[in-house]
Order: structure tokens, then C-alpha cells, then sequence
């Protein structure tokens, strides 16, 4: 049956996260871009939400909740609502340990889960992007080779969150016979070196690094067996949700401030001009919401849901960058300085459409 | 909880009537089109019959606040969407009350909905048509100059109403009627506009004239004018009192909250029959949509082809989102505009696109794609056009009246 209607578990969840998001998260946006920092403390209330633990088995000392896309994506969009850096920092756990859950051996979770279910937030990350024109998901250039019970890994990958103090990070590379495995590589292992903290054009918030794996041997037990694509496209999901929350921010500034801005004696959002990019922004922030909550749903049912999300993602990278734009357009030039957020979500709108694997419901 | 599965009834539904369009009208589509103005009256009459044993709700469902909460609107929206998959001027022609009907539902009384609907369950085929536009005004149906003035036991109209829907069907082809909507003090802007039903064959209404149209041109469009012509007090839509308030022409206007998601329907069937028949030449052409490959490697085809699929299904989503909250019985003016903002200007472009990516065959007759793209158009405009519905989303997301934006 047809429902556009959250449960109301979801929407509980959906409204607390809602108020962090406005309260905590969004009023330390600002300061936290222009430092390229954030607050531990923010961290630490965000962990106590416990949306990164709430999925953890109960034989693992979690709540043993079921991972479900659709929520997961309700609170991605909330949180990115907040902040996008803020909100890729506090779901980076969930990198490592969604698929340790869904796909690791018994071995692998009790070795990883428990000490995630503290009180502290704890870093991990996954490693899925590579640094070169031409990244392909379906032809990782990081590969895996079977050697004397471990396997050895070499690459480079680029934009993985947290990777200086991550206590893991779950490195995707090619098999032998080119299917693509999580391998997990530990804090301080042999091999595997961070190069250097980037500097990007949005994100600046979050901690993202460029790491390099140099026949880093990792333990054939430290593999996850997933299946990549389909994590990939819960990684869509989530990443398409955060870009109808950055969106929604955007759009909701420049409406408020088009109804406060006063020009040729009228407020400019009662001129049609500006009134209709309104109109249209508000439009394609809702339609691509349903795109998104559509995949999620089918990732959910089980099915393969490469087409919906690929759509999702695809629709959502578009429409956050020029629903951004326009935000930036209804304040004119005040748009274009930093006092305004909207400059800001406009930079991190502008990284959908390169983002691959750095979220995941 | 959310989800988007259909009833098991509503998909039974959908798979019928797909089967029927597919049959029935697709055959026809071609010949319609040429054959402007002439009527496939075997076809009237077996969809008549057919209608009689499961009635659609063409003019879209009820309001749920009575009933509780239902499927009909979602469920006509499905349906609505295979008829026009099928031949979108077709389904707009078939016999049926039309937005008349839609306009006695929403505002007509216990007796009203008798006498001008229950024709609708027996005898021969009939059509109910909606006329608002006029030579010199469209959007702007407050500047209406049609009048409708007391005489006794009767309103007298006098205006010309033009871009009537089966307006010709319903009033002379038929024994149907139209709702005519004319101003009863002139001085009153607004709040002066009524709803009048008009029976078939009264005197003093005549077609003058049937446009010729650049698609659906298997559905008529005429123009009707009105000379002295008499009705029954009885015949007006609600309360004939002139209100200092706007309220009785907000009440007509909600009947646009239930059919504009219905004309978004019809919009995403002529944008999936073309999507459906890009999809099908590019398999046989053995062209493959890579889903999920990187920028770099995908062609300019796959791109077209993905944002028109996205584009397409964000429609549809609005749309059912819209009839969705009508069954639940949720206000849904801004979402019903907002689906019919996106659904008309994406089929548009979805069909025009459609013709590019397939060059000279797309741009030729002798397949449908090129009437397809025409009979898109008419979504982008007619129930409001998309400019008239970003008006209407615009002053509801930042709390205007119409004053206030217009």
C-alpha cells in the first residue's frame, strides 16, 4: 500500500535528530568551516544519539536494530539539514561498521563491534575513492593479493573520512578474479600511510585524507566478503538524501531572506522573478526527497536497487547544486559572502556529484 | 510506514487497462489525430459499457474527509496514466463527466449530483464538460465577463466560453451538460463568480466553432456562446449570495486540488509511452543504459536517457504523493500544484527529447513519437499552466495571498 507517511518510530527518530540538527549542529556550521575543525564536544553529544550504535547486535553489546535505508536516509537528511561536514563526521563509523554487520563473519564482529557500543564516540572509516581522472567504482585500481594467509593491498585512495584517527579503515579493493572486497586495516598497521590532510573546495570541516597503501598485509580474517555493489548503492542513498538536506538548507535561507529583503518597495520574494525560483527550488527538493525515500525503500525490500539509486543520486547531485546556486542568487551579493551560509552550502552541494562511499545507510 | 507498493487491486486495475490501451487505443491513435474532429464512436461506446461495470473516476476521486481514508485518488491517477500511455487525446474524449462532473461533485447538493450524474450510469454514451476560459481571459478566471442574471425562476447567460474540453459532446453530440462559470455582479471581482450546470441542447447555448489543435486531436475543443440562454435557479453550483469574502470562488477553485493531479497522470502516460519506445529502440539498436558508470565513461545518450527516467519518476512520485494525500483527506493545494508544475514541464521535455535522441524516425510520422511530443504540450498548459501553478506554490511556501504575489 502506498504511504508517504514514516512510521512513528521513524518520525521520533526524524525529529530528534531534526532538533540536534538546528540547535547543536547548525549553529557551529560557520566557525567550524572557517577553522577546519569541529568541536569535539558536538561530536560527543552526536555519538550520544546513538545512531551509530543502535545497529550493533545485542550479542555485541548493541540495541540490535535493524539497519534500514529508509531511516537511515530521514536522519542523513536531517543531519546534513545541520551541517554536511558535520554530518559525514558523526555517520563515518557507519562506514565500517554496516558492512562488518551485514556481511562480516561472526569472528570479525565480535573482533570489531563491541568496543564501538561505548559511550565514546569512536573513529572508523572506509577507504573507496581513488585519485586519478577516471575513478570508475566498477574498476578499483587498489588491489588485493593472496599472499601466505593475508592478503596485500596497493593503491591510493583519496577523500576518506577521519583516516588520521580512524581505529579502522575498511580499504575496497579489487580481488584477484576482480570482484571487489572490504578489507579491514588496522590503526598503526604496516603499509598503509596517510599522506596528507586534503584541502577541498567544500567538506573543509571534516578531516578527509589521502592515504596511500603500500603492500600493507592484512590478515584474510580482516576480509569482508560484501557485496560491493550493493553497498555502494546504499552509499547513493544516503549521499543523495544529504543533498536534498544541504538543499532544503539553502532553500529556506533565501526564503526568508527574500520575504525580509526589501527593493523598489516591496519584498523581492513578492516579485514573480524571484517568487517562481522559490517555487521551483521548494518542488525539486521534494521530488528528488521521494526519489531518494523510493530507492531506500527498495534497498529495504531486498531487491537490487542499482537503478533507483543510481537515478536518485544522479537527480539529487544536480538539483542540490542549482538549487544551491539559486540560493545564492535570490541574496545577490550578499550571497557571495561568508557571513551567509549560503555560499558555504553551495561549495558542499558542489561535491555530490564526485562523492562516492563516504556515507552509507 | 512508508512505501510504494500498489494494492494488489490497484496493480490488477493498472494491468487491465494497460492491456485495453494497448488494444484498443493505440490501433486508433494514429487515425484520431488525422481525422481531427471525427469520433471513434465504437471505441465511446465500448469504454461507455466498460465504465458502467467499474467506474473511473476521471474527474478524480472524492475528498476523504467523509469516507475516511481510500485508494480512489492514487488509484485513478494509475489508471489515468495507462488510458494516456495508451492515446492521451483519446482518453481525454472518452465518454465521461469530465471536470463538470468533478465541479457538481465538489460543490453540487444531494439533488444536483442526482439530476446531472446519475445520467451517467445508463442509455447512451455521454460527456459533462468544464467552461471557464474566455476569448479574453484564461489564468485569470476572476476577469471572467460571462453573466448570469435573475429572471424569476431563471439565470440568464450571456458570454462566449472558448477551450471547452468535449464541450461539443456534451452539449450537442450527447444528452451530457457543461458547468459554466459566470460573474453575478460584476463589481464583486471574485466573489461574483458562480458555477452554473447547463443541460445539453438548452436554448440559447450553440457551438460556435471547434479549434484546431497542435495534439490531442482526438478530443474536442470548442467554443460556446451563450445568447439569453435560461436555466433553472436550481442549476447554480452552492450558494448564489454574493459574500463580502472570497470563500464560494475558493470552494470552485478547490476542484482544481483533485484534478490536477489527475492531468499530471495523464501527462506521465505520454511521457512513459515515449520513454517506453526510446527504451525499445535503443535495445534493438543494442545501445545499454550503464547505471552506476562514472561520468567519464557514459555517452551523451545514456545521460539524456537517465535524466529523462529521473525526471519522469520524480513526477510520478509528486503526483502520487498528491493523490495520496487526497485519500487520506490531507489539504493538498500546494502538492497538487507542485505535481502538476513538475509533471507538465517534464513530459514536455522528456517527449522533446525523445525526438532528438532519435533523430529522423522520432520527427516522423509514421511512427507516434512526434504526436506524443505534441500532445505533451497541453499538460504544460491547460488546469492551470506551469506559471499559474508556481504562483500558487510560491505564495503557499512563503504565506502570501494573492494579493500579497500576484
Amino acid at each position: 500500500m502506498v504511504s508517504f507517511q514514516p512510521s512513528e518510530e521513524q518520525q521520533l527518530i526524524r525529529d530528534t535528530v531534526a532538533s540536534f540538527a538546528a540547535e547543536q549542529i547548525r549553529p557551529a556550521a560557520h566557525e567550524a568551516d572557517e577553522d577546519g575543525a569541529i568541536p569535539g564536544t558536538l561530536i560527543q553529544q552526536g555519538w550520544e544519539l546513538g545512531l551509530v550504535q543502535s545497529t550493533i547486535p545485542e550479542a555485541h553489546g548493541g540495541a540490535g536494530e535493524a539497519i534500514s535505508a529508509v531511516t537511515g536516509v530521514l536522519v542523513a537528511e536531517e543531519l546534513a539539514w545541520g551541517d554536511l561536514s558535520i554530518a559525514l563526521h558523526l555517520l563515518a563509523p557507519r562506514l565500517l561498521l554496516y558492512p562488518v554487520i551485514l556481511a562480516g563473519t561472526p569472528e570479525v564482529q565480535q573482533r570489531i563491534l563491541p568496543a564501538f557500543g561505548g559511550n565514546e564516540f569512536r573513529a572508523a572509516t572506509a577507504a573507496v575513492m581513488e585519485p586519478r581522472f577516471g575513478f570508475d567504482l566498477a574498476e578499483l585500481a587498489t588491489t588485493a593479493q593472496r599472499k601466505n594467509g593475508t592478503f596485500m593491498l596497493n593503491g591510493s585512495k583519496c577523500l576518506v573520512p577521519l583516516a588520521g584517527g580512524a581505529e579502522h579503515i575498511l580499504t575496497f579493493a579489487r580481488n584477484e578474479d576482480g570482484t571487489v572486497s572490504g578489507f579491514i586495516v588496522d590503526k598503526g598497521a604496516a603499509g598503509i600511510t596517510r599522506i596528507e590532510r586534503e584541502k577541498n573546495m567544500g567538506l573543509k570541516a571534516l578531516e578527509t585524507d589521502e592515504v596511500d597503501l603500500n603492500q600493507c598485509a592484512v590478515p584474510a580474517a580482516n576480509r569482508i566478503a560484501c557485496d560491493f555493489p550493493a553497498l555502494m548503492n546504499r552509499s547513493r542513498v544516503a549521499l543523495a538524501a544529504m543533498a536534498v538536506g544541504v538543499a532544503r538548507a539553502a532553500f529556506e535561507y533565501a526564503r526568508d531572506y527574500a520575504k525580509e529583503r526589501k527593493a523598489f518597495g516591496v519584498a523581492i520574494a513578492q516579485k514573480q522573478a524571484i517568487a517562481f525560483m522559490l517555487a521551483e527550488m521548494a518542488t525539486e527538493i521534494d521530488a528528488t526527497r521521494l526519489l531518494t525515500w523510493e530507492a531506500a525503500w527498495k534497498i529495504d525490500r531486498g531487491d537490487d536497487a542499482t537503478r533507483e539509486a543510481v537515478l536518485a543520486k544522479h537527480y539529487a547531485d544536480n538539483m542540490a547544486m542549482k538549487v544551491t546556486d539559486n540560493a545564492v542568487q535570490v541574496l545577490g551579493g550578499h550571497g557571495y559572502i561568508r557571513e551567509h551560509p549560503v555560499e558555504l552550502w553551495t561549495r558542499n552541494a558542489r561535491g555530490f556529484a564526485t562523492f562516492e562511499g563516504l556515507a552509507i545507510v | 510506514m512508508i512505501d510504494f507498493e500498489l494494492s494488489p487491486e490497484i496493480a490488477r486495475n493498472r494491468d487491465m487497462i494497460h492491456m485495453l490501451a494497448e488494444s484498443q487505443m493505440r490501433p486508433l491513435s494514429r487515425e484520431y489525430d488525422e481525422r481531427e474532429h471525427e469520433k471513434p464512436m465504437e471505441f465511446f461506446e465500448m469504454m461507455w459499457n466498460a465504465s458502467k461495470m467499474s467506474p473511473v473516476e476521471f474527474g478524480g476521486g472524492r475528498s476523504a474527509k467523509k469516507d475516511g481514508p481510500s485508494t480512489r485518488s492514487l488509484g485513478s491517477a494509475v489508471t489515468i496514466e495507462e488510458l494516456s500511455w495508451g492515446d492521451a487525446g483519446l482518453y481525454l474524449s472518452i465518454p465521461n463527466p469530465g471536470l463538470g462532473g468533478a465541479a457538481v461533485m465538489a460543490a453540487g447538493t444531494p439533488e444536483q449530483k442526482e439530476r446531472f450524474l446519475a445520467r451517467f450510469k445508463n442509455g447512451a454514451p455521454k460527456w459533462g464538460a468544464m467552461a471557464i476560459t474566455e476569448p479574453g481571459c484564461g489564468s485569470d478566471s476572476a476577469a471572467i465577463t460571462t453573466t448570469a442574471v435573475r429572471d424569476g425562476d431563471h439565470w440568464v447567460l450571456n458570454g462566449t466560453k472558448i477551450f471547452v474540453t468535449s464541450g461539443w459532446m456534451a452539449v450537442e453530440k450527447s444528452e451530457g451538460f457543461v458547468v459554466v462559470w459566470a460573474t453575478v455582479d460584476k463589481s464583486a471581482g471574485r466573489a461574483g463568480i458562480k458555477a452554473f450546470a447547463v443541460d445539453h441542447h438548452t436554448p440559447g447555448m450553440t457551438v460556435a466553432g471547434l479549434e484546431k489543435k497542435m495534439g490531442i486531436r482526438a478530443s474536442d475543443t470548442a467554443t460556446i456562446v451563450f445568447e439569453d440562454c435560461r436555466i433553472p435557479l436550481g442549476n447554480i453550483l452552492g450558494s448564489p449570495e454574493v459574500k463580502k469574502t472570497t470563500e464560494g470562488f475558493k470552494g470552485v477553485m478547490a476542484t482544481f486540488d483533485n484534478t490536477r493531479p489527475i492531468v499530471a497522470a495523464s501527462a506521465l502516460g505520454i511521457g512513459r509511452a515515449a520513454l517506453d519506445y526510446t527504451r525499445e529502440t535503443l535495445e534493438k539498436a543494442g545501445v545499454k543504459i550503464r547505471y552506476g558508470a562514472p561520468a567519464h565513461k557514459l555517452t551523451t545518450l545514456e545521460r539524456d536517457f537517465m535524466d529523462m527516467e529521473a525526471n519522469l519518476q520524480a513526477a510520478r512520485l509528486l503526483t502520487w504523493r498528491a493523490c495520496w494525500m487526497m485519500d487520506q483527506g490531507l489539504h493538498n493545494n500546494l502538492e497538487a500544484s507542485m505535481c502538476k508544475a513538475k509533471a507538465g514541464l517534464a513530459v514536455t521535455q522528456v517527449t522533446q527529447k525523445a525526438v532528438e535522441l532519435l533523430g529522423p524516425l522520432g520527427y516522423s510520422r509514421k511512427i507516434l513519437l512526434e504526436k506524443w511530443m505534441r500532445d505533451a504540450k497541453i499538460n504544460d498548459i491547460f488546469e492551470g499552466t506551469q506559471q499559474i501553478n508556481l504562483l500558487i506554490i510560491a505564495r503557499r511556501i512563503l504565506g502570501y495571498s494573492s494579493k500579497e504575489l500576484s
